[in-house]
């Protein structure tokens, strides 16, 4: 029997960092995601870790940079205002290989935006999350199992490719609450960290983290070394997919908003339209090969997002413009309706395939 | 014959790419020889602030992590906590410390952050060029103050020493000078008191160094350690602003 | 009678600052006037070894610790 426990998504979250082996977190207080900020209070102490409430999101993403430089498993949480403010540290732990995880439960904004659910932080995780040439691993759970699931994983990529790993969430899977099988956290593997900042005791050179490189030839070599092992690293992209095998009207979706198109999707079934779901769980690396392939026999998209509609355009990209793409959305704390979605499927539907989604 | 004087061993063979009389190379000096005396190299993290000393990873022998512009206390605080048995100390120029990372300076020293802060103050930024700093003196030309810092318009320096003196978690703050023969030795046994605090498990400790910047001053260096004794002397007096041990 | 003394600069190091200069009690080193360095400094260099106590002032002043201060031992 697996053991199932009844968790809020947010300390899924929490329980799962720590199964991990993540004894050192940093945070700073912002609506939604204080309960992984109070989880790992009440059981930090408990288990010989750190929890430490920094004076900024700034001084919270440096600690996680000081603690990963040391080799640990550390972890920050914040929310879209506060990941902002977390982007100079991003930029800091990707140009210095340093595997951390970062927890994003989005809420609306621009500005200090509201506290309710949002994915308008998409463009920020997953181009302009900081300063200069670098990605970050993006997870995009969508039920509580997979905050759980999902974290346990981004600790496990983040060491195996020595970069920094965000799980995006929202503050709708934040809050809610499902029993979740915990038994994955029992099998967890280690990685030897030979690069981290221990202290030489005599035996060794002098290990040094750094991201300054006055050198234009060095830093342009760094570079390129690193972005082919992001070549590698897009080997991870991955989708769940639902009904897709004959889908005419291909719905793409992450994180909440793919659990109501699920929803809208068996409806349209009923009615007899021929939808389909794909679901990206990696949004970098972006599933663009799986998009590509579910364009050759679908004849529209429809894209479910709780923004001004930031995904959209991967999907374009992906599918390379060749068939309409159609935006459902809404934003500012919003969530789409099935009936929003159901709708939209039924426009699709009645696309060509070569029709412009901009002419309807 | 015997080696009285010589480098010290935490010091790599690197030169500097410090200007022609810059004192960070006597702080850099001082620093190796407290971490040889009490045999520390080995457990030693130091952290490279961005200012001059952004590549002081060159020049210590023991592990280095760079941060970002002002976060040196946040990450220092980091690695500290992950190993306590480690001894970590961060190098800061003014602008780093106290203008852009005065926050993450004030809260690792509430902490009471087991880690040793050495701030050199020359009240100019170096790197960038001599732009104003936080510590820049009332009246004092730099490229962004070309009239003379007007406090009425630019405000007043900041007393960083005096400032964390105030708080609980500060377990010592001494200001010195590296003017002079016998300041520099003065400046060694605070520098060595902060890492024997640390050590010791005592909490804070910060040694913020008057320091010289020759070239951005446009001074001699024989003149620029003159300029410091008599204009940064008095307006940052020297002495130990909190000894934990001493207030008890 | 005086010990033995002998200073060392390692000249391709030396800045030519003159730091040492002024710290010498004894006023016996000065930066070599007909010398340049592979930096284009004039080093510092002693000119009366003989004068020198070992003192140190001038490693204690030096930034960039190119001073090697070597003293006769019973």
């Amino acid at each position: 029997m697996a053991d199932k426990v009844l968790m809020k998504g947010n300390e899924a979250i929490a329980e799962a960092a720590i199964m991990a082996g993540c004894r050192h977190f940093f945070g700073y207080p912002i609506t939604p995601q204080t309960e992984i900020s109070a989880y790992m209070a009440k059981r930090m102490p408990k288990i010989g870790g750190t929890f430490l409430q920094a004076e900024s999101e700034l001084a919270a993403i440096n600690m996680v940079y000081g603690a990963a430089a040391a080799g640990a498993r550390t972890m920050t949480s914040s929310s879209s205002p506060g990941i902002a403010l977390k982007s100079e540290g991003l930029s800091f732990l990707a140009a210095c290989d340093l595997p951390s995880v970062i927890v994003n439960i989005q809420r609306g904004g621009p500005g200090l935006g509201g506290i309710r659910p949002s994915q308008s932080d998409y463009f920020h995780a997953t181009r302009s999350t900081g300063h200069g040439d670098f990605h970050m691993i993006v997870l995009a759970p969508n039920t509580v199992q997979e905050m759980f699931d999902l974290t346990l994983e981004a600790f496990d990529l983040a060491d195996k490719y020595r970069m920094p790993a965000m799980i995006l969430g929202d503050g709708m899977l934040g809050q809610v609450m499902e029993p979740v099988d915990i038994s994955r956290g029992n099998n967890i593997k280690t990685y030897v960290k030979d690069w981290a900042l221990t202290g030489t005791k005599g035996l060794r050179k002098r290990n040094v983290v750094n991201s300054l490189y006055l050198s234009a030839e060095e830093l342009e070599l760094l570079n390129f070394q690193r972005f082919d092992k992001y070549k590698e690293v897009e080997k991870i992209a991955r989708t769940e997919d639902y009904l897709l095998e004959d889908a005419e009207v291909v719905v793409v979706a992450y994180g909440i908003c793919a659990r109501i198109a699920k929803n809208a999707i068996d409806t349209a079934r009923k009615n007899g339209i021929k939808a389909g779901l794909i679901r990206p769980v990696t949004l970098w690396p972006y599933p663009k090969h799986q998009l590509k392939a579910a364009a050759e026999k679908a004849k529209a998209f429809v894209v479910v997002e709780m923004s001004m509609g930031q995904m959209i355009e991967d999907v374009e990209l992906s599918i390379r413009c060749s068939r309409p793409v159609l935006l459902c959305n809404r934003t500012g704390g919003m969530v789409p309706t099935r009936e929003a979605v159901l709708e939209s499927i039924e426009k699709a539907a009645l696309l060509k395939g070569e029709q412009n989604a901009d002419s309807i | 014959m015997q080696i009285v004087f010589e480098k010290p061993k935490a010091l790599s063979d690197t030169p500097t790419h410090y200007c022609p009389g810059c004192t960070h190379g006597i702080i850099h000096r001082l620093v190796a020889e407290v971490l040889d005396e009490l045999d520390i190299t080995g457990e030693t993290i130091g952290i490279a602030p961005v200012g001059c000393a952004v590549i002081h990873f060159n020049y210590f022998e023991c592990d280095v992590a760079q941060a970002a512009h002002g976060r040196a206390p946040a990450v220092a605080t980091g690695l500290k906590r992950v190993n306590p048995d480690n001894i970590v100390f961060s190098y800061q120029g003014d602008g780093d410390l106290a203008a852009i990372g005065t926050n993450e300076t004030i809260h690792a020293a509430a902490r009471g952050e087991n880690i040793t802060v050495i701030f050199v103050n020359n009240a100019i930024y170096g790197m960038t060029g001599g732009q104003m700093a936080p510590t820049t003196l009332p009246g004092q030309i730099t490229q962004t103050s070309p009239y003379g810092r007007d406090t009425k318009t630019a405000g007043f320096p900041l007393r960083m020493c005096e400032l964390l003196a105030t708080l609980d978690g500060t377990a010592y703050a001494e200001r010195v000078a590296v003017d002079s023969v016998k300041n520099v030795l003065k400046a060694k046994k605070a520098i060595k008191k902060a890492f024997q605090y640390q050590i010791d498990g005592k909490g804070f400790s910060i040694v913020e160094i008057l320091s010289s910047c020759p070239t951005n001053w446009g001074l001699e260096p024989v003149k620029a350690l003159e300029w410091l004794r008599q204009n940064m002397i008095p307006y940052y007096p020297l002495g130990v602003f909190k000894d934990k041990e001493v207030s008890r | 009678m005086a010990k033995k003394t002998r200073v060392t600069f390692a000249a391709d190091i030396c800045k030519g600052c003159a730091l040492c200069v002024d710290a010498c009690p004894k006023k016996i080193i000065r930066l070599a006037p007909e010398t340049l360095n592979s930096k284009g400094y004039h080093p510092a260099e002693i000119i009366d070894q003989q004068a020198c106590t070992a003192c140190g002032f001038c490693f204690l002043m030096c930034p960039d610790v190119c001073i090697t201060i070597e003293k006769e031992v019973n």
